[in-house]
């Protein structure tokens, strides 16, 4: 059912200051196929969704064709005029006004007055042609998110698409939310409007797509036809490197638990958890995005209170007023947002790495010398082989990866008993997460307790001795990964 | 038709409500307050502040605050003032040049915010104090008195008697602050820009993405309330028959309790006119009635920063619990599976 080409992209660069995040891009759509755009975090998938919508210019000197014609400059309006939508990852979508306006807000652009009954009139064309019933004149944050995303979809078809991006549409929905999706996106197909499907879980990749393109550091590795692909070489050409075989994991039960809950409940966040941590057991903790996951984690970081329940550290009952408390009782927690909650970005390594442990720092007069600080910056660094020109720079200067290790090395300089790592590898490219992967074990054999948060399977199975899963707040699963596959974790997850 | 929940979940409903219940306390405890010529001139007394209202709401629609509205407004008054006392100008000179002095402080203020990047209510806060301080230093605080005639005279578009004798005047400050609401309210609601900055307000980010332009709405947005404040600069000489210069400092938190007790957030992209005119109503009561029970006026001031920290809290309280139902929010208890 694919046509002629519609999108071609020939040469195309695109350098943030010194970062090449798109390096000689040749890329073709053809109309009405499916196609999934498949590669790890940061490798260049949303710039190139981003250059082809008008967001960003790329460099001169690439092309960017549409129906044979080079189509740049491009800005947003040209590329929407020219039948490109893009359903962003966070959709994008006004919260405060209706999802009738959110589908045809381009009736409201330029001036005059705003053709209301239009507006409503194509909402309502465009959703029943979805064969969706949404309330027109809700207001969209009213609404659930695959409500939400049907609406981001409708705003893409209002604009005349011939092809249409969807970034990560399917980050958190539920299976049978996603397989209605997948019958949406097959429907838009037969209209012959083209999609470019973005999309971490390879299972939906091989289910829906035509072809594949494979990215990889901000280079095409290759674009092949779905039937010809299964998923470890899949891997194998987003990482480029074969999966480690996976870690064995260890019976743990009968060494001394860490850590401890009994029913822990926090309302509307999570309810009735209970866990046991033993030592040096790595313990993975996963589920959708919104499971409560997190939530779990700042309760026992003293980040929240819970409502009931009791939390046992050393099997003494604790009651974490704040995470100084915490942090105090041999805890620590490693934020799965580092950007916004866990890195001053400005400041140096130095002032990022001791900010836990400063008090331990005092000399006899009470005061903290520089020089003691730049020790143990500099053991921490040879400790954990970050690359840094030096101590003294900016944060900000390192790539994910290395900024990731200094956040790491912050809390292990507390000689944490317990670590709680939400998310570790998040924007750390492959070779960074091995590394990761790697001090981790080193941990855990010295007995550190470890809980792994983690949606990546491969992660949890290169790492973890038992996982939990989590799903609406309460604990749906525990499992050895001895016992699972990747696959039927997964599965479970997404049911 | 909207139904009776739907119709409890709106400001507007709960404000009605306390007004009226208001109306009726107060004109138990003072007979005098239930007349026609007391709410006259309660409305007469607001519509300055009503006038400014309009301009901040845009502004807070579209995502942003003012805080300078009343420090523009003395600005433009008191350069008219000066044009019409001292140049002799005529009005159709003397009303232009006040409102283009008003729409370029907003845009002053609009340029600051756009291009600096910086935090609306840190810049209006800075220039709302630069343009004030340098109103009182270039005018040594003097007012001006001798306004021409066409300017402090009183005009009076409707007048009549009721049954008790008392005399009705709709004046100059009430038609234009009931024109100012409704030129807001066609504005906002049935406009293409109106409705743009909603989305803007909303959220800036995707109305970047689908391609508007952020610096013309920002511009519109800051030079309307600049317009506005200087609307009502000019109607509050007209009303008093004088220009001070430090006349309407000070108002600028009633003002913007009044919007946010009309519903309006200050995160942006919500609120009505209905609801910012019911807010300013309420509070005019409130002032009204606390004159009339001869309560100190301070009174007046712990009301106002009392709304604003009620309103602020309980928006943000209600989006972390909204985040926080989300998540178990019906979810069937999963069975226990072990391997």
């Amino acid at each position: 059912m694919t046509g002629a080409v519609f999108l071609e992209l020939c040469h195309v660069h695109k350098t943030f200051g010194s970062f090449q995040a798109l390096r000689g891009i040749d890329w073709d759509v053809r109309e009405g196929e499916i196609h999934c755009l498949v590669g790890e975090n940061g490798c260049g998938k949303s710039t190139l969704i981003k250059a082809v919508s008008g967001v960003h210019a790329p460099d001169p000197g690439g092309d960017i064709r549409i129906g044979g014609r080079n189509v740049l400059p491009l800005d947003p309006m040209r590329a929407r005029a020219l039948g490109i939508q893009v359903v962003f990852q966070d959709l994008a979508l006004f919260p405060n006004l209706s999802v009738a306006e959110n589908i045809a807000f381009d009736a409201n652009l330029g001036r005059g007055f705003s053709p209301r009954a239009a507006i409503r009139r194509k909402a309502k064309e465009i959703l029943s042609r979805l064969g969706h019933d949404l309330p027109l004149e809700c207001p969209v944050d009213a609404l659930s998110i695959a409500e939400r995303q049907i609406v981001a979809i409708a705003r893409g078809l209002a604009g005349e698409a011939r092809l249409i991006f969807m970034d990560e549409p399917t980050a958190s929905l539920t299976r049978a939310e996603v397989r209605r999706l997948l019958d949406l996106v097959r429907k838009l197909s037969a209209e012959g409007i083209a999609i470019v499907f973005v999309s971490h879980r390879l299972d939906e990749v091989s289910a829906i797509a035509e072809r594949i393109t494979v990215m990889r550091d901000g280079r095409m590795v290759g674009t092949y036809a779905a039937s010809g692909l299964d998923q470890r070489t899949l891997i194998h050409l987003m990482t480029g490197i074969e999966i480690a075989t996976h870690h064995a994991p260890r019976d743990c039960s009968a060494r001394p638990a860490l850590l401890e809950t009994r029913q822990l409940t926090r309302k509307g966040e999570y309810e009735n958890v209970s866990i046991t941590l033993h030592e040096g057991e790595v313990l993975g903790l996963t589920g959708l995005l919104g499971a409560g996951r997190t939530e779990f984690a700042l309760s026992l970081f003293g980040m929240t209170r819970p409502d009931s329940g009791t939390l046992l550290v050393h099997g003494r009952e604790c009651r974490f007023r704040t995470n100084q408390d915490a942090l105090a009782a041999g805890l620590a927690y490693v934020s799965e947002d580092r950007l916004n909650l866990g890195i001053n970005a400005e400041q140096s390594i130095v002032d990022n790495l001791d900010i836990a442990v400063l008090p331990r720092l005092a000399n006899r007069f009470g005061t903290i010398t520089d020089r003691a600080r730049v020790q143990l910056a500099e053991d921490w660094v040879a400790r954990l082989n970050i690359k840094v020109n030096s101590v003294q720079d900016a944060i900000n200067t390192l790539s994910g990866g290395n900024q990731q290790r200094v956040i790491l090395a912050r809390w292990l300089a507390s000689h944490p008993k317990i670590l709680i790592l939400d998310s570790p590898t998040v924007g750390v490219d492959i070779k960074n997460k091995e590394g990761i992967y790697a001090l981790i074990r080193e941990l855990s054999a010295q007995g550190v307790g470890i809980l792994v948060i983690s949606d990546e399977m491969i992660e949890l199975f290169a790492t973890c001795d038992r996982i939990l899963h989590m799903r609406n707040g309460r604990i749906a699963g525990d499992y050895s990964p001895a016992h699972i596959t990747e696959q039927a974790l997964e599965a479970q997850i997404y049911a | 038709m909207p139904d009776f929940a739907t119709l409890r979940s709106r400001p507007e409903f709960w404000l009605a409500g306390v007004i009226v219940i208001l109306c009726a306390a107060l004109s138990l405890s003072t007979p005098s307050f239930l007349s026609l010529s007391n709410f006259v001139d309660l409305t007469e007394s607001y519509a300055v502040q009503a006038i400014m209202a309009t301009g901040l709401f845009v502004v807070l629609i579209a995502g942003g605050i003012d805080i300078s509205f009343a420090a523009t407004a003395s600005v433009a008054q008191y350069v008219a003032a000066l044009l019409a006392t001292h140049y002799g100008l005529s009005p159709f000179l003397v009303i232009p040049a006040g409102l283009v002095v008003g729409t370029g402080l907003g845009f002053l203020n609009a340029a600051l915010i756009h291009y600096a990047r910086v935090n609306s209510i840190i810049i209006t806060i800075a220039t709302m104090n630069v343009y004030f301080a340098l109103l009182m230093y270039a005018t040594g605080g003097h007012s001006i008195y001798n306004l021409p005639e066409w300017w402090s005279e009183r005009v009076t578009f409707l007048q009549f008697e009721t049954s008790g004798g008392d005399l009705i005047r709709i004046t100059l400050p009430i038609v234009v602050m009931v024109v100012s609401l409704l030129l807001c309210w066609v504005l906002l609601t049935l406009s293409r820009t109106g409705r743009q900055l909603y989305a803007m307000g909303g959220n800036a980010e995707a109305a970047r993405r689908i391609g508007l332009n952020i610096s013309k709405l920002q511009f519109f947005a800051y030079g309307f309330a600049g317009f506005m404040a200087a609307l009502a600069g000019l109607v509050q000489a007209n009303r008093v028959g004088e220009a001070v210069p430090n006349a309407l400092y000070g108002t600028e938190l009633s003002v913007l309790s009044a919007a946010v007790l009309g519903g309006a957030s200050l995160l942006g992209g919500v609120g009505t006119i209905g609801g910012i005119t019911l807010g300013i109503l309420l509070l005019a009561i409130i002032q009204n009635g606390l004159n009339l029970l001869d309560i100190s006026p301070y009174c007046f001031e712990i009301i106002t920063g009392a709304i604003i920290l009620a309103s602020t809290t309980l928006t943000a309280l209600s989006v972390q619990s909204r985040k926080r139902s989300r998540l178990v929010e019906e979810a069937p208890i999963p069975e226990q599976a072990h391997v």
